[in-house]
């Protein structure tokens, strides 16, 4: 093996990038049209531009997600937190017809439901898992109760937009995700945050003797994933125009571990990559895209992407590849 | 005689770590094993309990040879121990604890299963003999350490009682604590076991002990009554030297008079104390000055330390920075009135290890500026490169994890982080541990530079040598109190004498 080759597969971000390009090419192998790409209505038109904009409210969670477990903790409401903010927009503006207004009391949603979970991990002490399974059980009844456990049409046009709606030909969920996720990066890099972050998540001891303050810090992170949860909700309920608290995202939690994981961040803590977490959000999309072109009966839909994702993990797996060469090298 | 050792040699992957030792243990005495850090105490109880697999040598259980492989073989001989850290099960009761694995069953006519009442009855009898009064179906978690241990005990004499080992049972325990374990290990005595006692506070030793064996280096000093060694001797067992305990006592009174006249201390404490950690502490630090803390393993050296960065919270007493009086809750705090601390335990709490050794090294810098205010790259690189060069951290990169540096440039690098902050007071615990004669006189010579520039410094280290070399006053730690302060410039003997000397003389 060459040493440019040798420096390009030890890349952080090669592994994802690759099962990224391995699963395009297997979607384009099996659906000749997958790569088409048309421009109508003033809007690029495709598969690839429905991944992108289906993967938006993931790649949000998934954002907020990533910075919590760099600081060795986990968020297991954030589906919960969907719902409660897919409640509260959709509630709002069917009452008072604001778009705006909907738009703020979502996210102030999601923020509240945030600090909650940062302040029982902070102040209280308590486990994340645990802190966060508090709201990821009692967050769907709440939802229930904001909607009076109905299933909330949303007939106000203008609020399609976040979710379906275009901006600049591309779909805005994934301008509005890209955005939050290159503002996030510069935060982080024009700030010592990243640099306290990874030092929280690596050795939580050692940064505190080394002065840094990581109670306020990790309390701040809690918030932003709640925020992000909110924001990821308001575009669900955008995109199917209802708000439904027992399914708005349903098991998104575990489908924002996956890709926080399947970007390449430890879930031991201090190592993280937010362009990871973004390219991770993507391939559990193009996935779901894979098993509907393959025409995998719902019954078996789950088996059939666990399956799929077994064989992912294995390739991004350091140590899955290292006995596959020994054992080819026998 | 009970328990017999002879001419052991033990060695660790090819270093020698008990050299030829003998041991003996009657029934009916408690025997104190006592030696410095390194000295071989732990080894030599690992042999006896066959959590180390006999090399060469021979031990004799009432004449008979034995060689346990495990430590349940040695249990089965007769040989209990009781460890330091209480490895009890903290979720089950006291009496489940005591029995685990030995629980009285009931007959099958009457349904199987484990008997209760027999299993906390029998729990009850067992501790009311070591005269503990507690109800025996409390959770173990839930009781204080001290019932811990005694749970710990009583489990083990019950297993087997003939020979008892307890590896510094009282550590974690506060004077009547200790007096309870001392009441119960007097009567086991009585009833004619022989207890093996490691402990490292002079005082209990002489409180409960009816002889010593003193390991040095992994080779026996000697095996004496407790009665005809006093304080000076056993020392000067234990570090191999001389000492007198006349001397200390007029250098004390002369050291503190001298101190009076200087400056204003840039941190000073007064009956600074906590609770089962360390008792009234009364320092000064001035500026240009390096304070030595000396004392033994377990003297309260590193406790003071913590207690003066904010790690541990005091709960009597005062601390001035500049005269001030402050709150230090936290590091943080101590950090922001410009106090710097390198701490002992260099791989859990001093380096970040998959961070660069840049990073690593304004860690503390960035965290005190806070969050808005990054430190520029090119003043971040400056800055690294400098401390860098200046303490001679040898590295491919500085850009390189800091976990790939050998522990002395990791050392070097935590000492270039607290110098990165441009503190008042430095603190180092043990900063030459672990690291090579040439690294640690390369270390000291700096901290001799940093004093020289006005900056004040606690050194506290095991090896009073080192403190002599560079220290312009030694506070002398024993037993959790400071018991001394000593003028630069005395000898190791004087030193040695007030870590010595018996408690009584020093009030």
């Amino acid at each position: 093996m060459s040493s440019t080759a040798r420096k390009v597969l030890s890349l952080p971000l090669f592994w994802p990038c690759a099962t990224l390009a391995l699963l395009i090419v297997l979607n384009a192998s099996l659906n000749p049209g997958f790569l088409a790409l048309d421009w109508r209505d003033g809007h690029l038109y495709g598969n690839l531009i429905d991944i992108l904009n289906r993967a938006a409210p993931l790649a949000l969670v998934a954002a907020g997600m990533t910075l919590v477990i760099a600081a060795r903790g986990l968020d297991i409401s954030v589906g919960a937190v969907v719902a409660i903010a897919a409640a509260t927009g959709a509630l709002c503006v069917s009452a008072t017809g604001s778009l705006a207004l909907a738009i703020v009391a979502a996210l102030a949603a999601g923020l509240a439901c945030g600090l909650w979970n940062g302040l029982l991990v902070v102040a209280v002490g308590m486990q994340p898992i645990i802190a966060t399974l508090i709201l990821m059980v009692a967050g769907r009844g709440i939802a229930q109760l904001i909607t009076g456990g109905q299933i909330i049409t949303i007939y106000y046009p203008p609020y399609d937009y976040l979710g379906n709606g275009f901006l600049l030909g591309l779909p805005f969920a994934a301008m509005l995700a890209l955005a939050v996720i290159v503002v996030l990066h510069a935060l982080l890099t024009a700030t010592p945050l990243g640099l306290f972050i990874r030092a929280i998540g690596i050795n939580p001891l050692a940064a505190r003797i080394a002065g840094v303050r990581a109670r306020p810090i990790t309390l701040a992170l809690y918030t932003f994933c709640g925020l992000t949860a909110g924001l990821a909700g308001l575009i669900i309920s955008s995109n199917v125009k209802s708000a439904d608290a027992n399914n708005a995202g349903l098991l998104l939690e575990l489908d924002a571990i996956l890709a926080v994981t399947l970007g390449g961040t430890a879930l031991t803590g201090g190592r993280f990559s937010l362009a990871g977490t973004a390219i991770g959000a993507l391939i559990i999309q193009t996935l779901t895209s894979t098993i509907y072109s393959l025409g995998v009966p719902p019954e078996v839909n789950l088996v059939f992407k666990a399956a799929l994702i077994f064989v992912v993990m294995l390739l991004q797996s350091a140590e899955f590849r290292a006995s596959i060469r020994t054992l080819a090298t026998q | 005689m009970l328990l017999q050792a002879r001419g052991i040699v033990h060695a660790y992957a090819g270093k020698p770590a008990l050299d030829g030792v003998d041991f003996a243990l009657r029934a009916g005495e408690i025997h104190a094993l006592m030696g410095q850090n390194g000295a071989g105490k732990s080894t030599l109880i690992k042999v006896l309990t066959g959590a180390e697999v006999l090399q060469r040598g021979s031990i004799l259980l009432d004449g008979q040879r034995i060689r346990p492989a495990t430590n349940r073989e040695a249990q089965r001989l007769g040989i209990s121990t009781v460890y330091q850290e209480v490895n009890l099960c903290g979720n089950l009761s006291v009496a489940e604890n005591i029995f685990a694995g030995r629980q009285p069953l009931r007959r099958w006519t009457r349904g199987g299963g484990i008997d209760w009442s027999a299993l906390n009855q029998r729990a009850r009898t067992l501790l009311a003999s070591l005269d503990v009064d507690i109800d025996v179906r409390r959770e173990l978690g839930a009781c204080p350490v001290a019932l811990q241990q005694m749970v710990a005990i009583a489990r083990a004499i019950d297993i087997s009682a003939r020979v008892l080992i307890l590896d510094e049972p009282t550590s974690s325990l506060d004077s009547d604590e200790v007096e309870k374990l001392f009441t119960a290990m007097r009567r086991l005595r009585e009833s004619g076991m022989a207890i093996l006692f490691v402990t490292h506070f002079l005082d209990q030793v002489y409180a409960v002990s009816d002889r010593i064996t003193v390991l040095r280096n992994g080779r026996l000093v000697g095996d004496y009554p407790a009665a005809q060694l006093d304080h000076a001797a056993l020392v000067a067992a234990m570090v191999g030297r001389k000492v007198s305990t006349q001397s200390a006592a007029v250098e004390k009174e002369s050291a503190a008079r001298a101190d009076e006249t200087r400056a204003l201390p840039v941190m000073s404490t007064h009956d600074l104390a906590r609770r089962g950690s360390v008792a009234s502490v009364n320092l000064e630090i001035r500026p240009g000055e390096i304070l030595g803390l000396a004392g033994l393993l377990g003297s309260g050296r590193t406790e003071v330390a913590r207690l003066l960065f904010g790690l541990d919270r005091a709960d009597a007493g005062e601390i001035r920075v500049s005269g001030q009086p402050v709150a230090l809750d936290d590091p943080a705090q101590a950090i922001a009135h410009t106090i710097a601390f390198c701490p002992e335990e260099r791989k859990t709490e001093g380096i970040v290890e998959d961070l660069s050794i840049r990073d690593n090294i304004v860690l503390t810098l960035q965290a005190r500026m806070g969050l808005w205010r990054k430190l520029p790259d090119s003043e971040r690189i400056e800055l690294t490169n400098r401390l860098a060069q200046m303490l001679d951290i040898r590295a491919a990169s500085l850009d390189a994890p800091i976990g790939d540096l050998s522990g002395g440039n990791q050392q070097k690098c935590l000492i270039a982080r607290a110098l990165a902050t441009r503190p008042r007071l430095l603190i180092l615990d043990e900063p030459t541990r672990g690291i090579d004669v040439a690294g640690k006189q390369e270390i000291m010579n700096q901290l001799t530079q940093f004093a020289a520039q006005g900056m004040a410094l606690l050194f506290i280290s095991a090896e009073v040598d080192e403190l002599l070399r560079v220290s312009t006053r030694i506070v002398v730690m024993r037993d959790r109190r400071q018991v001394g302060t000593l003028p630069g410039g005395c000898t190791e003997d004087q030193v040695y004498a007030l870590i010595a000397a018996p408690a009584e003389a020093l009030h």
